[in-house]
């Protein structure tokens, strides 16, 4: 599904990314984890090409993302924080958005879903970081792509509203896509993924199931298992 | 009484009774110009009939009325002077007169005056001239609703349309001149009048005077010009209710004045010249109620200039109002309109309550270096012209219309 | 990019700014025209206020509109859609809204006046163009600037100072370049220093009709060919061309280079 070879990025003096290399499969729930810093979402951006890489390669779908912006349309991405136009109304940017990329009629399920009827008419500007959120959520989801990226869906969500994300992610898993996530809440993480992708320094540090991750570090929970990576390499 | 009478009755009868006329065509007996005058006798007219005659040298020497019908071509060919006249009382008429010899050594004319009175020159049309109506060392004559058309091209080897040279007290009215040397010229004629002409797309001046005293022109249009119209050493003119427009180029003037005393200029329009008048060495002159429009400068003054008065005039859209090259200005501005001034008026009283100084910095600039004109208009140049006009460095500070108009001025 | 432009356009003529500049130039072309009641003088006024203006709310206003729009930014590059695309349109859509303003608020006083009856129709047709020019211009130095700086501060300050240096300092430092230099021939030069700058290009197109009767008064051949023949209107809208296209050009490749 993606597949990334040798990559590089540097900000400025910061060299983000050493050289990543990281093979997606399809189906299934990836979690790229790592300490603050580390790259997760310049990896991310990578893959949607919101960065431009200094070296190295990425495929999505089979196809080099340096040659066409199409593959794009195969990809659901969920911003870290989303950023909306204020003085925009929650009902026109659903509109904007269907009509910039295509039509489709499954928001109607997924405001529902959310509860955010009451807040259609209501402008950006005016919502709370939570209530954005599920807008942020609604947007991406109502598109069906084979490959779904989430960068810290959990931002600023209520409970309820966690565990309506969790069973949207669940039976999008169900339809067979590939969804890559972001997160910083562990047990989220635990719940929902397959596989993890650890990052430090700019470097994949382990791929795998977290059970793999528990057996590797020998720790009972993936809590400790990730604090002992961190501990370990700092020490 | 009845004495007088019976005298203006013989003068009458006689000119009635012995005065004949004469014709001539191309199958008459007269086939001739020459013939005709030559039978003529005093006081004659001749009728030229409508067709060509190829005749050159042609000299009226006695009192005669030469009238085109239907407009005769007299033909030239190119072979020297047409028409000279050379007698007093001799009426020119509605003839078409072509194809002047041209000469580097010879100012060949079309029709000629030379040393006569009383002479009336009009009607007539003449094309491919060198000279066309050449009035020397005569006086009390009119030269009336001619149409002169010349084909020049450089200066060098063309003429004058109607040029006047040592004569008195000529009118010159309702001429319509173009592609000429100089449309009309006078050198040493004093007590002239030039009214109502067309004079345009001459290769130098549309009118040119050379030392000639006491002239009055008014109401001509003068357009298009090589050089506009040049007043040179001359007193006394007066010009009155004329239009200059269009003479574009370097050397180009509405009007050009140079060691001209006492004249008035009343009534003028200078539209879109180079510049609209340019002086020279010119004192005691009065500039009042002319329209300076659209001008690159209306008005250069080149130094030696005192005592000139420029009075209710309208300034409107000039790029520069007045350009002066010296410090030292004795002229006086004062109650004009001028559409730069951006003053108020408090007191409402329709004239502005600050000063309006019409010399600006970048005029200055402008003159020592040309091409920094690509500048004008510019934010910067609009700056230093601003801390010029608030405390003057480089241009005459007692320069300056103390009571500049609110509205444009009509008379 | 259609789309991207349809809705920054849409933006930006809900945002008061708009306005605010659309009934500045109403209300001047209002002033002018009604206080002064002279159509020629007030053309040649509002030729100071363009050349100068426009430039200045073109880059703040582009500098601006570039800062405010972030989120849009961001949220429009999560979508699948070219970068090239999001730029454009966003540069688009505010050039053409300010155009819009301009071409307006100025239009719509002097049509009521009786612009369509007066001669002075072809020179404020002239000033419409070369404004819109301007704008054009101005904006997209603005996106290039705004694209290069995260900084917004900075941002602001390079475009008041790129403003400063082309509406003022540039024209100080010719003027001074061509009286030092005055004793060689300076024709060619002073053209060609006019073309580097889009204010002075304008200004020049503008002093073609208004000051042709002064230009014609220099004896330079050159010049007497620029400004005497249709020379000078076809090169000079050939330049005011090249000075939109570049920037646009830069646009889109820093555009493509950029990370968010």
């Amino acid at each position: 599904m993606v597949s990334i070879q040798n990559l590089h990025k540097k900000f400025g003096k910061n060299q983000v990314l050493k050289g990543v290399d990281l093979n997606i499969n399809e189906g299934g729930i990836f979690a790229v984890l790592g300490p603050n810093g580390s790259g997760k979402t310049t990896l991310i951006k990578s893959v949607l090409g919101m960065v431009i890489p200094d070296k190295g390669n990425i495929e999505v779908l089979g196809n080099n993302i340096k040659k066409s912006s199409d593959y794009r349309h195969k990809i659901d991405y969920l911003p870290q924080i989303a950023n909306f136009p204020s003085n925009l109304k929650v009902k026109e940017l659903i509109k904007m958005i269907k009509d910039l990329r295509k039509p489709t009629n499954e928001e109607t399920r997924l405001i529902n879903l959310f509860k955010l009827e009451p807040f259609l008419d209501k402008k950006l500007g005016n919502l709370s970081g939570g209530t954005k959120q599920k807008v942020n959520i609604v947007l991406t989801f109502m598109f069906d792509s084979p490959l779904v990226i989430l960068d810290e869906p959990t931002t600023g969500l209520d409970p309820i509203s966690l565990i309506r994300l969790k069973d949207l992610i669940q039976a999008e898993k169900a339809k067979g896509k590939t969804i890559l996530i972001t997160s910083h809440i562990m047990s989220f993480v635990e719940e929902v993924s397959d596989e993890i992708v650890f990052i430090l320094e700019g470097q994949i540090y382990f791929k795998g199931t977290i059970q793999d991750l528990k057996t590797k570090t020998k720790q009972p929970d993936f809590e400790h298992a990730i604090a002992s990576i961190l501990t370990e390499n700092h020490a | 009484m009845n004495k007088l009478f019976v005298f203006l009755a013989v003068i009458f009868l006689a000119q009635t009774n012995y005065a004949q006329n004469i014709e001539v065509c191309n199958t008459c007996t007269v086939s001739t110009l020459k013939d005709a005058i030559a039978q003529a006798k005093d006081f004659d007219t001749i009728t030229v009939k409508k067709g060509t005659y190829k005749e050159h040298n042609v000299i009226v020497d006695k009192p005669l009325t030469i009238i085109g019908e239907d407009y005769p071509v007299i033909d030239g060919e190119f072979k020297g002077e047409i028409i000279t006249v050379i007698s007093d009382n001799v009426t020119v008429d509605g003839l078409f007169i072509i194809n002047v010899g041209n000469s580097y050594t010879t100012d060949y004319a079309a029709i000629r005056v030379r040393n006569s009175k009383d002479f009336l020159i009009q009607n007539l049309v003449l094309e491919k001239l060198f000279f066309g109506i050449y009035i020397e060392k005569s006086r009390d004559g009119k030269v009336f609703h001619n149409k002169i058309i010349g084909d020049a091209v450089e200066e060098y080897n063309s003429g004058n349309g109607i040029q006047l040279w040592y004569s008195k007290n000529v009118e010159i009215e309702h001429n319509f001149i173009q592609h000429v040397r100089d449309g009309i010229y006078l050198e040493f004629s004093d007590f002239c009048t030039i009214k109502n002409n067309v004079s345009s797309l001459n290769v130098r001046y549309g009118l040119h005077f050379m030392f000639s005293n006491d002239d009055i022109y008014q109401d001509n249009e003068f357009s298009d010009n090589g050089a506009g119209v040049a007043v040179m050493f001359s007193k006394r003119i007066k010009m009155y209710d004329n239009i200059f427009k269009e003479n574009w180029g370097t050397a180009s003037y509405g009007v050009l004045l140079k060691e001209i005393n006492d004249a008035e200029i009343t009534g003028n329009i200078f539209e879109e010249n180079t510049i609209g008048i340019n002086i020279e060495g010119s004192n005691r002159i009065i500039y009042k109620n002319n329209d300076f429009i659209s001008n690159g400068w209306a008005i250069k003054v080149r130094g030696a200039c005192y005592t000139n008065s420029f009075l209710e005039n309208n300034f409107l859209y000039n790029s520069f109002d007045i350009a002066y090259n010296s410090k030292v200005n004795d002229n006086v501005f004062d109650r004009n309109y001028w559409s730069n001034y951006t003053g108020y008026d408090l007191d409402k009283n329709g004239i502005g309550d600050v000063p309006y100084r019409p010399v600006k910095l970048f005029s200055y600039i402008v003159n020592r270096t040309p091409e920094t004109i690509i500048l004008l208009r510019s934010l910067f140049i609009d700056i230093i012209d601003f801390s010029e006009k608030v405390s003057p460095v480089f241009t005459p500070d007692n320069l300056m219309d103390n009571n500049p108009k609110m509205k444009k001025i009509a008379w | 990019m259609l789309k991207i432009l349809k809705y920054s356009f849409y933006d930006l003529m809900r945002s008061r700014w708009s306005y605010v500049y659309f009934a500045f130039y109403l209300l001047l072309g209002v002033v002018l025209l009604f206080l002064n009641n002279d159509l020629s003088k007030a053309v040649i006024t509002l030729m100071n206020v363009i050349i100068v203006l426009v430039p200045l709310i073109g880059t703040i206003f582009g500098v601006m509109y570039y800062y405010n729009s972030r989120e849009f930014t961001e949220l429009l590059l999560a979508q699948p859609l070219k970068r090239s695309s999001i730029f454009l349109g966003q540069y688009l859509g505010v050039a053409l809204s300010l155009s819009m303003s301009l071409i307006l608020g100025l239009g719509i006083p002097f049509v009521f006046y009786g612009l369509f009856q007066s001669s002075a129709i072809w020179d404020f047709s002239l000033l419409l163009i070369t404004g819109t020019f301007l704008t054009l211009i101005f904006t997209a130095l603005a996106f290039n600037i705004a694209l290069s700086n995260e900084n917004k501060i900075k941002g602001f300050g390079y475009a008041i100072l790129l403003w400063l240096l082309l509406a003022v300092i540039y024209d100080g430092l010719f003027l001074m370049s061509l009286i030092m230099f005055e004793d060689y021939p300076l024709d060619k030069v002073s053209l060609v220093g006019t073309m580097l700058n889009p204010i002075d290009l304008s200004r020049t197109l503008i002093l073609l009709k208004l000051d042709i009767s002064a230009l014609l008064g220099y004896t330079g051949a050159v010049f007497k060919e620029f400004f005497g023949t249709n020379f000078g209107l076809i090169i000079s809208f050939i330049m005011l061309t090249a000075w939109v296209i570049l920037p646009v050009f830069r646009i889109v490749f820093k555009s493509k280079r950029k990370d968010f």
